[in-house]
């Protein structure tokens, strides 16, 4: 793969970025990389970066087929317009890179596969309460007009993440990605260091691992706490507080950046490599710390109300896996 | 056949009770629904929650798992951290609407042979009551399944 990189195009790099459904952040995390983006864009051409240059898709169409040497697309898949560009820039691309969590596991707006289209459309266009509703607009595919037909992208009853729509040769984690992460492999691109692939160009261990705060070999969860309900200690780790955190079900590589700041992991970077489910892994490692002490002396009905206290599981341990989780949608929607 | 609904269920036993129990029901020549593929685990608390995620995903219309009583798992104390993942799980279905009754922990001893036949034969009418799971994964439009 790399090799090809090199003999293809020399030594200035063909890059594209395309954004679908996401937030913005993810074209934020490479300007993030300051002044070493220069370094880039000494060394490669700019094709296709819709954020920041005026390129069309007509122009896209007309490259040959791997022109690009590599393209970082960010969002996941919402409607079919992203579907039919992440088709086309896979063609055009010799290298296509899921970069960041939508495009990786569905992320935030992976959480609308709770609800269909329908449930979406409702909320959105008409019971916003800040919405006048009156004519019951809401997006169609196609509309007569007098001057002729108007037609909008077809929005899905689902969220996907990217490889569930094209095929993808590596992965960048995180929302966003962390600076160092794009920086590795950036260089890996233009070494021609890239791993295997189907890489996630992410380290392999998980959170914790990583993670500075003061910690157990055998963790132990005194109760559930949410963040507001403690001044968390920002020395001890976050779980022996009883504060959920992400840590012990997702990849390192963030530098704990949340963690840094007092808050717990919330699991952007997705799973470690030997998980498929990482909200069945964080309720796994739960169930093996939680009230350790106590447990034989809990009744099943305590037991109930301590887990009680977990709020939303889904937004809890899939808030940017459900898209991509062994269950990635709510049932009948 | 009248077409009745048959459905698939999966079960995940531990090798020192539950399982040992289902040993004891076949012995004794008790009946019970043959609707179970069992799983034999060391220990409850080896069901990853993934297999029982899985076993969803694959087709199973319900999942039963079972352990030793408490105070009496092999290894101490495996099936207390069974029962926490059992009820986060449930929770996880609810609001996946998944009908919780779906997932089934029991506490079955070795010398419970009756006691496995019986609830074997409950939880099989339970889930032919609620009927198919069919729980496919959604796939883009102009997509066949993948992952
Ligand atoms: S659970 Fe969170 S706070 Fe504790 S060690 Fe892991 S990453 Fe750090
Ligand atoms: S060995 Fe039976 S539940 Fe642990």
């Amino acid at each position: 793969m790399a090799d090809k990189l090199k003999v293809d195009s020399g030594s200035r790099l063909r890059f594209g970025f395309y954004w679908a459904a996401s937030c913005g952040g993810c074209e934020i995390a490479v300007l993030d990389v300051n002044e070493k983006i220069l370094d880039v864009v000494a060394n490669a051409d700019i094709l296709f970066w819709p954020v920041a240059m005026d390129t069309k898709y007509e122009d896209v169409r007309a490259m040959p087929d791997g022109h690009m040497d590599v393209c970082f697309f960010n969002g996941s898949i919402r409607n079919s317009e992203a579907k039919e560009i992440a088709q086309l820039l896979r063609k055009k691309s010799k290298v296509l890179v899921a970069f960041g969590s939508c495009a990786h596991h569905g992320c935030i707006p992976g959480l609308a596969n709770l609800h269909n289209r329908r449930e979406v459309f409702d909320t959105a266009y008409h019971r916003e309460p800040s919405l006048d509703d009156s004519a019951g607009t809401e997006p169609k595919t196609k509309t007569r007009v007098k001057e002729g037909d108007l037609s909008l992208p077809e929005f899905f009853d689902h969220v996907f993440p990217l490889d569930r729509v094209v095929d993808v040769d590596y992965y960048l984690p995180g929302c966003p990605p962390p600076v160092p992460l794009i920086l590795n492999a950036v260089t890996a691109i233009f070494e021609g260091n890239l791993p295997a692939k189907g890489a996630v160009l992410a380290p392999v261990k998980a959170l914790c691992d990583e993670c500075a705060r003061n910690k157990h070999v055998a963790k132990k969860m005194p109760d559930i706490r949410r963040t507001w309900e403690i001044q968390a200690d920002p020395e001890e780790c976050f779980l022996e507080q009883g504060i959920i955190c992400m840590g012990p079900a997702t990849r390192a590589g963030c530098e704990t950046r949340c963690i840094n700041g007092n808050s717990p992991c919330t699991g952007c970077l997705g799973p470690t490599p030997e998980v498929t489910d990482q909200g069945a892994k964080m309720i796994s490692a739960l169930g093996s710390i939680l009230k350790v002490d106590a447990e034989k002396e809990m009744s099943e009905e305590e037991t109930k109300a301590l887990l009680d206290k977990v709020k939303d599981p889904v937004g809890t341990f899939y808030m940017y896996g459900l898209a991509s989780a062994i269950i990635n949608h709510r049932r009948g929607k | 056949m009248s077409g009745q609904f048959e459905p698939k269920i999966a079960g995940f036993f531990c090798k020192w009770c539950t399982s040992a129990g289902a040993d004891l029901a076949g012995t004794t020549r008790l009946k019970y629904p043959p609707n179970v593929i069992p799983v034999t685990m060391f220990c409850s608390s080896r069901v990853d929650p993934q297999y029982i995620l899985q076993a969803f995903r694959d087709g199973a219309d319900g999942v039963i798992i079972g352990g030793c009583h408490p105070g009496d798992c092999h290894y101490q104390a495996g099936n207390y951290k069974t029962m926490k993942r059992i009820i986060l799980v449930k929770r996880l279905m609810q609001q996946m609407s998944i009908d919780e009754g779906r997932l089934r922990l029991e506490w079955i001893s070795a010398a419970e042979g009756g006691k496995f036949a019986r609830i074997i034969h409950e939880f099989t009418e339970e889930i032919r009551n609620l009927g198919p799971l069919q729980l496919a994964q959604a796939v883009a439009p102009g997509h066949g399944a993948k992952g």
